[in-house]
């Protein structure tokens, strides 16, 4: 299905944010994780299933003023 | 020097360092260094997938030993500010945020109503609000009633560099928010604005492109510990008041040639 990742549309097999992560090469972090503009903890990722259209945004610690 | 306490925790140090802009990595962790700085402000941006730079950075940071203060720099609304901060609170393990809702491009002005919806969601959820905000009476007022219990009024549009844009504004806030940690946050140049905005009797400045956009930051950021400390021990000495006429500091009784006196 197709989801969009950081503001980019992608093909993805997964239906799962922790499924995605894994699929996406992600590791184990540090990193969070938001669907369509709602903060998902890291331990709901597993129950937490994609939909076509999702938009899910994947981001990690950075400079900063 | 006297300690300063937000939500609680006590610093010895006054200097509140950014950790952007730096030539490289190991530029930044000499001016944490020199800067003394026990505070340094993070962000969070997008990174794809098998990419290790956040995992790179989070460790330089956490080698400092330096407290973390995550932003929500870029948010335009209270509600991508929230989330930025929920996601901030789970990487980086602290209710700290920095909360940042910005309004106008081109002075990355922070955007008053945002802020106070976000300020009131977060302290709420138990965040500890530090947010970026002007020398607005009202908006502070607001702020504080939304449970915030420091400000971080700006002194010039972020990486202006400018020092102290309203002076009046920022001595009409401190005289009405005395108990009120401010941390002047955005807009210092150099040392001598640091020290200025000590002495008027702020409680802490942060740091980031004057020190990150030096031509040495390592020496920059000891110059502008000891400016904010030497700007601090003035406040705390009691600045002398300004007169527009010269008053002789030398005694003038008993000065010779002096034909009228003793």
């Amino acid at each position: 299905m197709k989801i969009r990742v950081n503001g980019e549309m992608r093909e993805v097999a997964a239906v799962t944010l922790e499924a995605l992560l894994a699929e996406l090469d992600y590791g184990e972090g540090p990193y969070a994780t938001a669907l369509n503009q709602q903060f998902v903890r890291k331990g709901a990722r597993a129950e937490t299933r994609l939909k076509e259209g999702d938009s899910i945004e994947i981001v990690a610690p950075k400079q900063g003023g | 020097m006297d300690p300063l306490t937000l939500y609680g925790q006590s610093f010895s140090s006054r200097l509140l360092l950014g950790t952007a802009r730096y030539p490289s990595p190991a530029f930044l962790a000499k001016a944490i260094e020199a800067s003394g700085a026990e505070i340094v402000t993070v962000s969070l941006r997008r990174e794809a997938g098998g990419a290790r730079g956040g995992e790179t950075f989070w460790e330089l940071v956490r080698a400092s030993g330096a407290r973390v203060l995550p932003n929500t720099a870029g948010c335009r609304t209270a509600s991508e500010a929230v989330v930025t901060a929920q996601m901030a609170r789970e990487v980086f393990g602290t209710d700290w945020i920095k909360l940042e809702v910005t309004g106008d491009e081109d002075l990355l002005q922070p955007e008053p109503f945002g802020l106070v919806e976000a300020a009131r969601v977060l302290r709420s959820e138990g965040f500890c609000v530090f947010p970026y905000t002007t020398e607005d009476l009202s908006v502070a007022e607001r702020l504080l009633e939304a449970g915030c219990r420091v400000l971080m009024p700006w002194a010039a549009p972020i990486g202006s560099g400018r020092g102290i844009n309203n002076l009046f504004g920022l001595r009409a806030l401190r005289a009405r928010f005395k108990e009120t940690p401010l941390i002047v946050d955005a807009g210092l140049g150099a040392p001598s604005h640091a020290a200025a905005v000590m002495e008027l009797g702020f409680d802490a400045a942060l740091l980031n492109t004057a020190v990150a956009r030096a031509a040495d930051p390592v020496e920059m950021a000891r110059a502008f510990a000891l400016a904010i400390d030497a700007g601090r021990l003035a406040h705390r000495a009691g600045l002398m008041t300004p007169r527009d006429f010269a008053e002789a500091s030398t005694p003038v009784l008993g000065r010779a040639f002096d034909e009228h006196g003793a």
